[in-house]
């Protein structure tokens, strides 16, 4: 092995120039004492792992991986990046059953579905949830968000063969949330399209993302899922289609956590990955597409805009997509994290951290009183919708309310 | 995406800039690789450190942005500058004709042009002599030298004392050393102020100063001047280690001023490439949103911090445009081998016409316009005039389109 060998790391790990500027936006660091904080646990404690991998600390688990250290950074280090591959190179700890039942979304999703009344009314049991607080440590404060029991997918089946009607077509990446829990969005999702001309179908089986498999520390189980996914995205960028997701998180861990984190090659369709906001953004604002929407529509709207879309730097294609909808008066919200992080804030040791670091956005929302949260991320609108009692809509689901069809 | 000016950089030049533009009402945005010079800020900006800064631009090399300029235009956009931060909020101290001091953590007096809100502007140096000065730490605090400071300031005449408070609000800090820094704990201090303020009354005695870190007013900006109303005695916020928590929130204040303009912030977003053709830049291309086109463009893309201007082993470049760029031939000439002396290889960055439009192998383009320390032709260090050449490039740039 080369002096090189010994000495660098990926992740533009040499850049650092020890500024300090990254220590400043992380929103682990002051309400939790336990984690180092991005300096210490990216570049620094790097450079001493690169010499033993003895210096690996378990403390790094309490990074949220929101990536607010990388958009801060001002010499393009992937502090987050450092930290999270540290985590799958050195850590021993092995993810328990309660970590693997929140990691594995779409498997708890087929199994939990068939049953959702039944699943829906005992995990929002007093009872079920100090069960689960005891026994699993997942916190009681917590709702599990609801199974549907008709997912998203079947209900696809039927619309299907109708979108051949439209000449343009994207494939949809609806991720577990819309199809397990939350399909009213999925459904939101193919109206706002049909109605702007472009027709809808599905991908050839699709898989979880693997976020919640990532943070959890299940990396072959990641691995597995991005390669599968990576092969039937191909299949759809081969037949000439654009994938449109509603879920900034599913987007940000295809488009580049796959190549940063999992090690798997996405070239040949990252580019080809969007948000449906930015999507039709773009296609209003060159004329192809016009929305035909209600004379009457009134909401104030408080635009949440979740780390992970911070991160991607599209918070202003869904906020300028809001602010065309006539009759929308809409306060963009201070950039700050609600503190779930996904499955983070499950957790029973976090519960007390991520609502500490959520703080200030529940007061900044309290403050504004909306009607309603606008918000492009499912975990985002389960904290906020616990922590402010109000609900939380994806601004897809804003603009199909908005359409005058 | 379409603008009608695109400003690379979201620093001091890049956030003036903006905002000067945004009052004209032109549609822009500006993209911002990172966070900026801002948080590294002593509180304090420098216009020109000479006794008389107006008079002093005729003796300035010819290349430096305030020559260019002309001593009678410096005036104007030197108190410009200030009314355009008091519109976004900021009561800057000073008068922006003419210069003052600061106190340095080393406890020297430094020249200064104008002040954040918390930080003193003395119209001399007489003005720091002879007083009794009660200097209060936090414990466990390490960016921020008492010892440094009490013995420059009884160089002067003063006398020191020194106390450290510990507060049980710290002590969950305190848990982790590595993180007992400026900005963390005003986070906590934004509720913590009214202790502190309780706790420098009590250990008061004869003494008619206080000095506390630069700690506090991280999202309330009004907690430096709650602490002064509290406290029977001169309060003086001092500078810490970076990062600096008045330049932070400065930075905060901008841009939400910006943006209530109806100006596109694109935070950790990074031209990567620019279209240009015919002497123009017609696009650039980010990394997050792609293609942004507009009529006219800012380069405030800084110094080499910022990576506005980089190096090669014989050469310093502008990486954008590959613009001109002011730097003397083969390197042994770049640098003085004593160290505090004034360095060229600091006075490196890119060429302009006299208004400022960025030459590309000696021809100007027509909408491409540079501000901030990405300018060649001044020492800024040597000069103290960052800050200052920042905001009134910026502020010319933005008159100019």
């Amino acid at each position: 092995m080369t002096l090189q060998e010994y000495t660098s790391s990926s992740h533009n790990f040499e850049e650092c120039m020890k500024c300090t500027v990254c220590t400043a936006y992380c929103p682990v660091v002051p309400a939790n004492p336990k984690y180092p904080g991005p300096k210490q646990a990216g570049p620094d404690g790097e450079r001493l792992r690169l010499k033993d991998p003895f210096f690996f600390e378990e403390t790094l688990k309490y990074c949220l991986n929101c990536k607010r250290c990388e958009v801060a950074c001002p010499s393009g280090v992937k502090v987050a990046d450092i930290i999270q591959a540290a985590r799958i190179r050195y850590s021993k700890s092995k993810p328990k059953l309660r970590d693997r039942i929140l990691a594995s979304t779409d498997f708890m999703g087929t199994l939990a579905r068939p049953f959702a009344p039944v699943v829906n009314g005992m995990t929002g049991l007093g009872a079920t949830k100090a069960v689960l607080d005891a026994t699993f440590a997942i916190d009681k404060h917590r709702t599990f968000p609801k199974y549907a029991f008709k997912g998203f997918e079947s209900w696809f089946r039927k619309e299907a063969p109708d979108q051949s009607r439209f000449p343009e077509q994207v494939a949809y990446f609806h991720g577990c949330y819309v199809n397990y829990n939350f399909p009213q969005l999925g459904k939101d999702f193919v109206k706002v399209m049909n109605a702007a001309g472009i027709g809808v179908s599905l991908l050839d089986k699709e898989k979880c993302c693997g976020v919640a498999m990532i943070s959890n520390g299940m990396i072959d189980g990641a691995k597995k899922h991005a390669a599968h996914n990576v092969a039937v995205l191909g299949k759809a960028v081969e037949s000439g289609k654009k994938i449109l997701t509603t879920s900034s998180t599913c987007t940000f861990t295809m488009r580049d956590e796959y190549p940063e984190l999992l090690g798997i090659d996405n070239g040949k369709v990252r580019d080809s990955i969007t948000l449906a906001t930015r999507y039709l953004y773009e296609k209003i604002v060159a004329g192809e597409v016009k929305l035909p929407f209600k004379k009457d529509f009134h909401a104030k709207i408080a635009y949440h805009t979740p780390c992970h879309m911070e991160k991607l730097g599209w918070g202003v294609f869904s906020i300028g997509l809001l602010k065309m909808i006539p009759g929308i008066e809409l306060t963009v919200l201070d950039s700050n994290c609600c503190g779930i992080a996904g499955t983070y804030g499950f957790k029973k040791e976090n519960y007390e951290v991520s609502q500490a670091i959520g703080k200030p956005l529940f007061d900044q929302i309290a403050r504004v009183a909306p009607d309603y949260v606008a918000c492009d991320c499912e975990t985002c609108k389960w904290q906020i919708e616990m922590s402010t009692g109000l609900e939380v809509r994806n601004p897809i689901s804003v603009l199909a309310e908005a359409l005058d069809i | 995406m379409e603008f009608d000016v695109m400003i690379i950089g979201g620093g001091l030049a890049g956030l003036t800039a903006g905002l000067a533009l945004q009052e004209k009402g032109k549609r822009t945005a500006i993209v911002s690789a990172g966070q900026n010079a801002l948080h590294f800020s002593s509180g304090a900006f420098g216009l020109l450190d000479r006794e008389d800064p107006f008079g002093a631009v005729a003796e300035l090399d010819e290349d430096h942005p305030y020559a260019r300029i002309g001593a009678d235009s410096l005036r104007t956009f030197a108190e410009k500058a200030k009314g355009l931060f008091a519109r976004a909020g900021i009561e800057l101290n000073g008068n922006p004709l003419g210069n003052g001091f600061r106190l340095t953590p080393q406890g020297a007096l430094k020249r200064a042009w104008l002040t954040l809100p918390e930080v003193d502007l003395f119209p001399d140096e007489a003005a720091v002599k002879g007083h009794k000065v009660l200097i209060v730490n936090l414990l466990g605090y390490l960016d921020f030298n008492t010892s440094f400071l009490a013995l420059g300031l009884e160089k002067k005449g003063c006398t020191c004392r020194v106390e450290t408070l510990r507060l049980p609000e710290m002590e969950r800090l305190r848990q982790n050393p590595s993180e007992m820094r400026s900005v963390n704990i005003a986070r906590v201090m934004d509720n913590a102020w009214v202790k502190v303020a309780g706790e420098v009354k009590s250990l008061l005695k004869d003494e008619d100063w206080v000095i506390l870190p630069q700690v506090f007013g991280l999202r309330d900006a009004t907690v430096p001047s709650q602490i002064r109303e509290t406290v029977p005695a001169r309060v003086l916020f001092v500078g810490t280690m970076p990062p600096s928590v008045p330049g932070m929130r400065t930075q905060m204040q901008l841009k939400r001023a910006y943006e209530a303009l109806g100006g596109t912030f694109l935070m950790g977003d990074e031209v990567l490439s620019a279209e240009t053709g015919e002497a123009r830049v017609r696009s650039v291309e980010t990394r997050n949103i792609g293609r942004i086109g507009a009529k006219d463009f800012i380069l405030a893309t800084g110094s080499y911090f910022s990576k506005g201007i980089a190096s090669d082993m014989n050469h310093v470049y502008e990486p954008l445009f590959a613009a001109d760029v002011i730097q003397d031939e083969g390197r042994g000439s770049w640098y003085d081998p004593n160290f505090f002396n004034p360095q060229s290889f600091l006075s490196y960055g890119v060429a302009t016409t006299p208004g400022f439009k960025v030459l590309k192998e000696g021809v100007p383009f027509e909408n491409l316009y540079a501000a901030g320390s990405v300018l060649g032709g001044c020492r800024s260090l040597a000069l103290g005039c960052g800050a200052g050449v920042a905001l009134v490039t910026a502020l010319s740039v933005a008159e100019t389109i």
